[in-house]
């Protein structure tokens, strides 16, 4: 029995990302899908501005970099002019829900048959520790250094439940990476989301709350429990729509 | 056979060689004083199994632009001024992943919201890298709606050659007024994937593709950066485009691009009829700028004039191309001014 093999969409490398960074996880979950589906011929990411800007260097299949915000306009103009292929975006909170909030809800609305990996780690990773638009009240980050106020800077962005709202949105769930069974369960809702682009089914995305251990300020083990016991609080786990 | 003319807008050329010359890709939003550019693509686009998306913004229209050329289709987009300001960002992505696209530009009254009227204001943006970064789009300028048509299969032809994005730089009056053209084969390429070998479409039977413009490793960028910049030199040595007009024997050498070029054109024609030794020089590539001529054939004895709808942007690259060795004046007028004939032959016997 085959207990263990390397994903072949993704290369045998190692990555820049944090001990205990939920990205490695999430980029090889997708792998594991892509290689499960047999679409790795077909596939073409866009990895726009973000901690995982890099991650054509990571997985091997056609990628495509992103300004700060585009990706969805970006797989806009992949997906329209290639429909045959499977075209997939992997975006962090600052990036979608932030300043590309006009591309995901636009593409969104326009029903894009494409799929979208939401990374939520409720802060800017890349650029050192920022307030995210998903940055939970009282979270303390190098912008909010008091922590997050809802007066000064308003309450946690739930966009998924935002994007739930619009008829061109076919699938939505937010997963979560911090233990091994929702792990599996983010793994699920990765092939739900690449299965219905496959079928034509329209927009699927897929919310993962990730660990930022080093702009938490947490060890790896309790960035894990921060999840489930704070997070898990503001951004309930399950399907949206 | 005689060859068919049709009566079109210079928005409408642009629109129609595009798709004629095989743009299968069209994102844009709506703006004056191109609206009938991207109407037309709206109603034609799709018949020739193309993509229409009137995009949310032009932020998004222009990534959508990066995204469908990164796929390999040919990819324009079109917009006025504040417009193209908004663009610039992606611009710059573009001209870094090395993709090809059309950008056009009816420029209108700026700076800000300004005016609807035509204008040469945004010279400056077009020629030097307009957003971030060293980098250099190919720029034409059509003065008819014939050159329109023409010049837009050249950018296209232009952008696949070299890499790089390619901006047709017109004006309101250019964009909306109606001449009859002629259209010409089509000068498309039925373009494969194979033709763009670097094309995202999928990895089967080869490597992995990436398009990206961010090289993080120590000296990655700088050695990237030499490369484009040895593009660049090669567009400048090959690729300078002007009309000269009566320039031999020329005392007098307006310098004009554009609709304004027609109006200096329509005045060294009146000089010439009444004996002043009059010509023009008028560019059509503006990046590159067409220096070559202006060193070829300067002596002491002569002068120049440069006219344009702005406050002298156009006036900088003559004179680089003058260098000092001859008298350059000026004479412009912008924010929906525009220099007449009489003002261009008051200026000149005034020169004279």
């Amino acid at each position: 029995m085959k207990i263990y093999s390397h994903p072949k969409s993704l290369r045998n490398v190692s990555t820049h990302y944090c001990p205990g960074c939920g990205h490695s996880l999430a980029h090889r979950l997708i792998a594991e899908v892509i290689d499960e589906l047999g679409i790795r011929e077909k596939v073409i990411a866009v990895a726009p501005v973000g901690c995982a800007v890099i991650a054509y260097d990571y997985w091997d299949f056609d990628c495509s970099e992103a300004a700060h915000g585009r990706a969805l306009a970006v797989a806009t103009g992949l997906k329209r002019v290639r429909p045959q292929n499977i075209v997939f975006t992997y975006q962090g909170d600052g990036d979608l829900a932030a300043i590309g909030t006009n591309e995901t809800i636009h593409a969104a609305n326009r029903g894009e048959n494409v799929s979208v990996f939401f990374i939520n780690n409720a802060v800017y990773g890349m650029t050192g520790g920022q307030m995210a638009p998903t940055t939970l009240l009282n979270q303390k980050t190098s912008t909010s250094p008091l922590g997050r106020s809802a007066a000064a800077q308003g309450y946690p962005l739930k966009i998924s439940e935002m994007l739930a709202l619009l008829p061109g949105v076919k699938y939505i769930e937010r997963v979560s990476l911090h233990s091994p069974q929702e792990i599996m369960k983010t793994k699920k809702a990765i092939r739900q989301a690449l299965v219905n682009q496959i079928e034509g089914v329209g927009f699927s995305l897929v919310e993962i709350l990730s660990p930022c251990p080093t702009y938490w300020g947490l060890s790896p083990r309790d960035s894990m429990a921060w999840i489930k016991n704070t997070m898990i609080k503001e951004f309930p786990l399950g399907i949206i729509k | 056979m005689a060859k068919t003319k049709i009566l079109m807008t210079g928005n409408e050329a642009i629109a129609k060689a595009a798709i004629d010359a095989g743009c299968r890709f069209y994102a844009g939003y709506p703006i004056t004083p191109q609206n009938e550019l991207i109407a037309y693509m709206a109603n034609n686009m799709e018949k020739s199994a193309g993509v229409f998306i009137q995009a949310e913004a032009e932020v998004a229209a222009i990534n959508m632009v990066f995204g469908a050329s990164a796929a390999g289709a040919r990819a324009m987009t079109s917009s006025s001024s504040p417009g193209i300001s908004l663009k610039q960002e992606g611009i710059s992505y573009i001209a870094g992943a090395e993709l090809p696209a059309l950008i056009v530009n009816i420029v209108r009254g700026g700076p800000g919201l300004g005016n609807i009227a035509a204008a040469q204001s945004d010279y400056f943006q077009a020629t030097r890298s307009g957003g971030h970064g060293d980098y250099h789009c190919i720029v034409l300028a059509p003065a008819s709606v014939q050159e329109c048509y023409d010049f837009t299969g050249l950018a296209f032809n232009l952008a696949d050659k070299y890499r790089t994005p390619v901006i047709i730089l017109g004006d309101g009056l250019l964009g909306q007024m109606m001449e009859p053209i002629v259209l010409a084969k089509p000068q498309a390429l039925s373009l494969k994937s194979q033709d763009k070998p670097w094309a995202l479409t999928g990895c089967k039977g080869r490597k992995a593709n990436v398009v990206k413009s961010f090289y993080l490793k120590e000296g990655d960028l700088e050695k990237f950066n030499l490369k484009l910049q040895k593009k660049y030199q090669q567009i400048q040595l090959k690729e300078e485009r002007y009309e000269g007009l009566y320039v031999n024997d020329a005392k007098i050498v307006l310098v004009a691009y554009g609709s304004m070029a027609r109006i200096a054109k329509s005045a060294v024609k009146a000089l010439r009829s009444r004996g002043k030794k009059v010509g023009l020089i008028r560019p059509i590539t503006l990046w590159p700028f067409p220096k070559q001529v202006f060193s070829k054939r300067l002596t002491s004895n002569e002068k120049y004039l440069v006219i344009e709808m702005s406050y002298g942007q156009m006036l900088e690259d003559v004179q680089l191309a003058i260098c000092g060795r001859a008298k350059v004046e000026f004479l412009g007028r912008a924010g929906g001014g525009v220099p007449s004939e009489e003002d261009i032959m008051r200026k000149v016997n005034e020169m004279l």
